[in-house]
């Protein structure tokens, strides 16, 4: 019972899953959380295309948030100087970014491990500057405000529940689109490259042609990310896209399970409600984050996602010496589970 | 005509000497960049934050405590020190040979806690640290140059920083210690020498060398916990650009990336916003054209 490369069971669990989040907004949740979820969609984006780059191609990014910040400002600035409206900025955006991102590949081909983190660092500390040393285009430190997004179909959806659905349905086909690339030879050429640059390029895979796709393809969700985070909080302004962003995009990918498909919505939750728990309780989120951080890699070393796959097989182990009989029957019908792939790129 | 030449001149031998000055303090920093990376080829991205860090520990103890300011330099280097090697023991010992991108990621919650916490105590609110007393803010004329005396104390302390910690490396059984605990790992263990130690000291040598880099800069930029964020940045392109394994380069690295913005920063106009990404250019570009360094050799890999 296999259909598109998956099984019965998970199809039933995918679109369970699917049609909870489409219903979660109209029955579950409030304004705030809407809204909430509405950014850990947009970061699960951003999440994704860091993955590919990361955890698939093994290209290390401390900078993604640079190209949100195209993003974003692709987003604002068509607004405030042409009137265009946002719904029609996403998809430029992301491929500004993207293009971006892709001519940065170029000089991070001769980049590998620290060097590449050290570019891409000094990449995301200089993009708040340059934005706002170019104050005729982006209105610099004041930033640019946007009109609140509307539901444009007039089917009675608040703004929260619009903006949430806008995100949710992008980042599913952004997360499908990304899983069939992965699942195919571009896929198999960026896990080649990952694992050895040496073995890949001796079996004809070109280093140059896929390792500035992945920079580029990493940079196009990254500026459909910015560009959503524009809408969302319907403003933005240098500081949005900080060290602190790109910083925390990374910490997302790798809490999340680096080279995972599941790692980046995880990673993307993380990133947006440890801060908020944190700030309740102790009212300086950075704490916690980091001291997370710091244990996640003591702890969980190949991420929440690898934790959970970790836990499953132990439980599998104790239930086969339990009831061996029952297992052996289950293993037959059905695969391995799949074992986070790599604990880190890079490298 | 010759009158506008020579003041130009002079103009740009103040802008060299202050950036002299400002290049001193990029070059402790990327001096502790350079300490922890030889000791174990990983780069601490939570060096500028340690070192705000310090520099607010330093803050308490002169404003707060009215603690004399050259005594309190003093115990925040020893305080730093400590701090530095209990950070490597507690945080950095359990990923000593994890791949370098744990290490990387492990700094980096490093980064965020440190900031957090010292926002926590100190506030996000800047504040002014007083500058070196007996030392005004004024400035001497010097053929027509006039030089900021506070910069020539920058320039004093970094020229003894060096020759400390060159002379401790050089002439001292421990320096030698940690040098071979550097290079050779596995043979300074067979011959006694407890290596891991040696990286924790090297950690809290580094935290004591980038504490100085902050409570130097501190006067001129005001103090916050995002004070240092920049000033790592200009240090990594120093330690970059003079070869990340070189000290002396590191140092060299430092005293050129000062000297470069300060020019780029008067006599490019607009420019003086884009150094940070000046910042960039130059960590790109030596990567690029010359990844050793200046002063640096290139290390071939065996597949």
């Amino acid at each position: 019972m296999r259909f598109l490369g998956l099984s019965g069971r998970t199809w039933v669990i995918a679109i369970v899953l699917i049609l909870f989040a489409l219903l979660a907004p109209l029955y579950l949740l409030d304004r705030f959380n809407t809204i909430e979820f509405a950014y850990v969609w947009t970061f699960a984006i951003a999440l994704i295309g860091l993955n590919i780059l990361t955890g698939y191609s093994g290209q290390i990014s401390l900078g993604n948030g640079a190209f949100m910040a195209i993003g974003g400002y692709v987003t604002a600035i068509l607004y405030w100087k042409l009137k265009i409206p946002y719904v029609l900025t996403i998809l430029p955006a992301g491929l500004l970014a993207g293009l971006v991102g892709y001519l940065f590949g170029f000089p991070a081909l001769k980049l590998s491990g620290l060097y590449l983190a050290l570019a891409t660092f000094a990449l995301a500390l200089s993009a708040s500057p340059v934005i706002k040393n170019f104050g005729d285009l982006t209105n610099g430190h004041e930033g640019i405000v946007l009109p609140q997004a509307k539901d444009p179909f007039g089917i009675g959806l608040t703004n929260e529940q619009w903006l949430y659905y806008l995100t949710f349905v992008l980042g599913l086909l952004l997360f499908l689109f990304a899983r069939a690339m992965l699942a195919g030879g571009t896929g198999r050429a960026f896990r080649a490259i990952r694992d050895s640059e040496t073995a890949a390029a001796a079996s004809g895979i070109s280093l140059t042609f896929y390792k500035t796709l992945a920079f580029g393809i990493g940079a196009f969700y990254a500026g459909i990310a910015g560009s959503l985070v524009a809408t969302v909080t319907a403003y933005v302004n240098p500081d949005s896209f900080d060290l602190p962003l790109s910083l925390g995009l990374l910490v997302g990918v790798v809490v999340g399970g680096l080279g995972t498909l599941a790692g980046p919505i995880m990673g993307a939750a993380f990133v947006v409600w440890l801060p908020n728990y944190a700030q309740k309780v102790l009212d300086k989120p950075d704490i916690v984050y980091g001291v997370t951080l710091i244990l996640a890699m003591f702890l969980l070393p190949q991420g929440i996602t690898g934790g959970v796959y970790r836990l499953a097989a132990v439980y599998r182990r104790r239930r086969a010496v339990a009831h061996p009989e029952e297992e052996a029957a289950l293993a037959v019908g059905q695969q391995a589970p799949p074992v986070a792939e790599r604990e880190a790129g890079g490298g | 005509m010759y009158l506008a030449a020579a003041s130009v001149v002079q103009g740009v031998v103040q802008q060299i000497v202050s950036g002299l000055a400002t290049g001193g303090i990029y070059a402790s920093l990327a001096l502790a960049l350079v300490l922890i990376y030889r000791a174990m080829e990983a780069l601490n991205f939570a060096q500028g934050e340690m070192a705000m860090f310090s520099t607010f520990i330093a803050w308490t103890l002169i404003t707060q405590l009215h603690v004399n300011y050259y005594l309190a330099f003093a115990a925040t280097i020893a305080i730093s020190m400590v701090g530095g090697v209990v950070i490597e023991r507690v945080i950095i010992r359990p990923v000593e040979h994890a791949p370098p991108l744990t290490v990387v990621l492990v700094t980096l919650g490093l980064f965020f806690a440190v900031n957090g916490l010292a926002g926590k105590i100190w506030q996000y609110v800047i504040k002014a640290f007083p500058g070196p007393p007996g030392f005004p803010q004024s400035a001497v004329s010097v053929g027509g140059v006039s030089l900021g005396i506070q910069d020539l104390f920058l320039i004093l302390v970094t020229i003894i920083l060096l020759t400390i910690l060159y002379a401790f490396f050089r002439f001292t059984k421990l320096g030698l210690a940690m040098r071979s605990a550097a290079l050779y790992p596995d043979t300074s263990r067979l011959l006694g020498v407890r290596t891991g130690w040696m990286l924790a000291l090297g950690w809290g040598l580094a935290a004591g060398v980038g504490a100085v880099s902050g409570m130097l800069i501190a006067p001129i930029e005001f103090l916050d916990p995002n004070l240092m964020q920049p000033v790592l940045l200009y240090a990594f392109a120093s330690a970059i650009l003079g070869g990340i394994e070189n000290p002396a380069g590191a140092v060299a690295g430092g005293f050129i990336v000062g000297v470069l913005l300060a020019l780029i920063g008067t006599y490019v106009p607009g420019a003086r916003d884009l150094r940070l990404a000046f910042g960039l250019v130059i960590i790109v570009a030596v990567l690029l054209l010359r990844p050793g360094g200046l002063f640096g050799r290139v290390h071939l890999a065996r597949v």
